[in-house]
């Protein structure tokens, strides 16, 4: 137990509480469902605008790509073109595996001590925090994208066709989803690896443990809501429409766990620019990825060198023939 | 990365992100349906549960009926009201289309608005197609 992750927990439980018994106790619908949202949205994105901008105001004076393969060199040494690019067509392909498929961290290795008598430190590959990781992303991604279907009418064919084949095991009424448990098992894993092993709890702070509490949550008050204690979708549709339409409309008969669910997502879209959730548009801009390693190949000028008064050999033979003649040493031009 | 192209992804993103909003207005949005009780349903205006709990689980209690059916060939159910109804989704008088008559209206055009496209009519027909 330490208050890392306890002071986390309590959080959003007590938010969610908050919303919960404003809405049962205080009938405090349009606080938590309407006002709350468009608040939480505003500060998402004007958050997540500032926060890009700052970044890319900041200097990126010269490259500094990591090599993971052979770099371009004489023709016949064959480049890594991926893992190494020259050309930004290699650096885009690059990016893709990046974002798409966390390649970075499919190279993540782990550090322990040998359990025989040798005792030796040892680096052994470590896989599964980036299971953990994609099963999380992709997760998440298809339980946004479905959400759509509250935010549409009619829904768009492609959310219908995710909604098919994320349904396709067809098991219960109504229909499992399969995101919905994928992304709550795979935060508890990514949970569970913070709060179990020793050397990455030491470096977790409650930064670390709010959003994965709070992702919890959410995912365990959808799953309740859709599997377990069911709720007026239509009302509930009818009230998400109105919310994008500018049409505010409060549902009747629809209880505090779906205004629960929804003061939690708010909370993380608010939270979200000044978290380490950030990672998101962050990782567009990692420099050590975004940027073709050809500082061999081409001439990077620090963008703001100021004019340096330089002194060319040139000059200095001009400046110094008679002298450098009499003392007999050579010089490109007689005269 | 140039700035241009940042600028450039930062506005997708923004895009996307309000993608609800625009897309609303862009294309025509559908009301929600209101349901209403047609035919037999609103003189008899007895159902197995109360409105909004039917609303909300409708789906489960059907699964409920279907095991209830299949495996203990238990076709009673006594509704909170203490009416005991048939279980069935479409055969006789007694089942759910014997009293709601139009699938249209009663089934499908909240199925259509939520986006929900349940497998019942892939073993049920709808009786008023039989005819």
């Amino acid at each position: 137990m330490n208050q890392r992750y306890l002071i986390p927990l309590t959080a959003v439980f007590l938010l969610f509480l908050l919303a919960y018994a404003g809405v049962e106790g205080l009938g405090l619908q349009v606080v938590f469902g309407v006002l709350i949202p468009y608040l939480a949205i505003a500060a998402f994105l004007i958050g997540f605008v500032i926060k890009v901008k700052g970044w890319a105001a900041s200097a990126v004076p010269f490259r500094i790509p990591t090599t993971c393969g052979q770099q371009k060199s004489l023709p016949w040494i064959k480049q890594n073109t991926i893992d190494n690019p020259n050309t930004s067509a290699g650096v885009f392909v690059r990016m893709l595996l990046e974002i798409f498929a966390f390649r970075s961290l499919f190279r993540n290795t782990k550090a322990a001590f040998n359990r025989n008598v040798s005792n030796k430190l040892t680096y052994s590959w470590e896989l599964f925090l980036w299971v953990g990781a994609l099963a999380f992303h992709y997760a998440f991604l298809v339980v946004l994208l479905r959400h759509l279907r509250f935010f549409t009418a009619p829904v768009p064919g492609f959310i219908q066709l995710l909604e098919y084949f994320d349904g396709i095991i067809q098991l219960g009424l109504p229909g499992l989803f399969v995101s919905g448990p994928v992304l709550l098992l795979a935060t508890l894993f990514l949970l569970s690896r913070r709060v179990l092993d020793a050397k990455v709890s030491y470096i977790s702070q409650a930064s670390d443990y709010f959003p994965l509490f709070l992702i919890i949550g959410i995912a365990a008050t959808g799953i309740a809501m859709r599997y377990f204690t069911k709720v007026d979708i239509i009302g509930i549709k009818e009230m998400t429409m109105g919310l994008v339409t500018f049409h505010p409309h409060i549902p009747e008969e629809v209880g505090g766990l779906f205004y629960g669910h929804l003061f939690l997502v708010s909370i993380l879209f608010a939270y979200f620019p000044m978290s380490k959730l950030m990672h998101m548009g962050g990782i567009f801009l990692s420099p050590t990825r975004n940027m073709a390693n050809n500082t061999r190949a081409k001439r990077h000028v620090n963008p703001w060198n100021y004019d340096v008064p330089i002194h060319t050999y040139e000059q200095y033979e001009d400046h110094f023939r008679d002298k450098m003649i009499e003392a007999g040493l050579p010089v490109d031009k007689k005269e | 990365m140039s700035k241009n192209m940042i600028m450039a992804g930062l506005v997708v993103f923004v895009l996307a992100v309000l993608s609800p909003f625009w897309f609303n207005l862009i294309t025509s949005t559908q009301a929600a349906p209101k349901p209403e009780l047609l035919g037999k349903a609103a003189t008899v205006k007895k159902c197995v549960l109360d409105k909004y709990e039917m609303r909300a689980e409708h789906m489960y209690l059907l699964d409920v009926w279907r095991d209830s059916v299949v495996r203990d060939a238990d076709r009673k159910y006594t509704g909170t009201n203490g009416e005991t109804f048939n279980m069935s989704l479409s055969t006789g008088e007694n089942s759910c289309l014997g009293c709601h008559e139009d699938k249209a209206k009663f089934c499908d055009s909240c199925h259509e608005y939520a986006s929900v496209s349940p497998y019942c009519w892939e073993c049920h027909t709808n009786p008023k197609e039989i005819k």
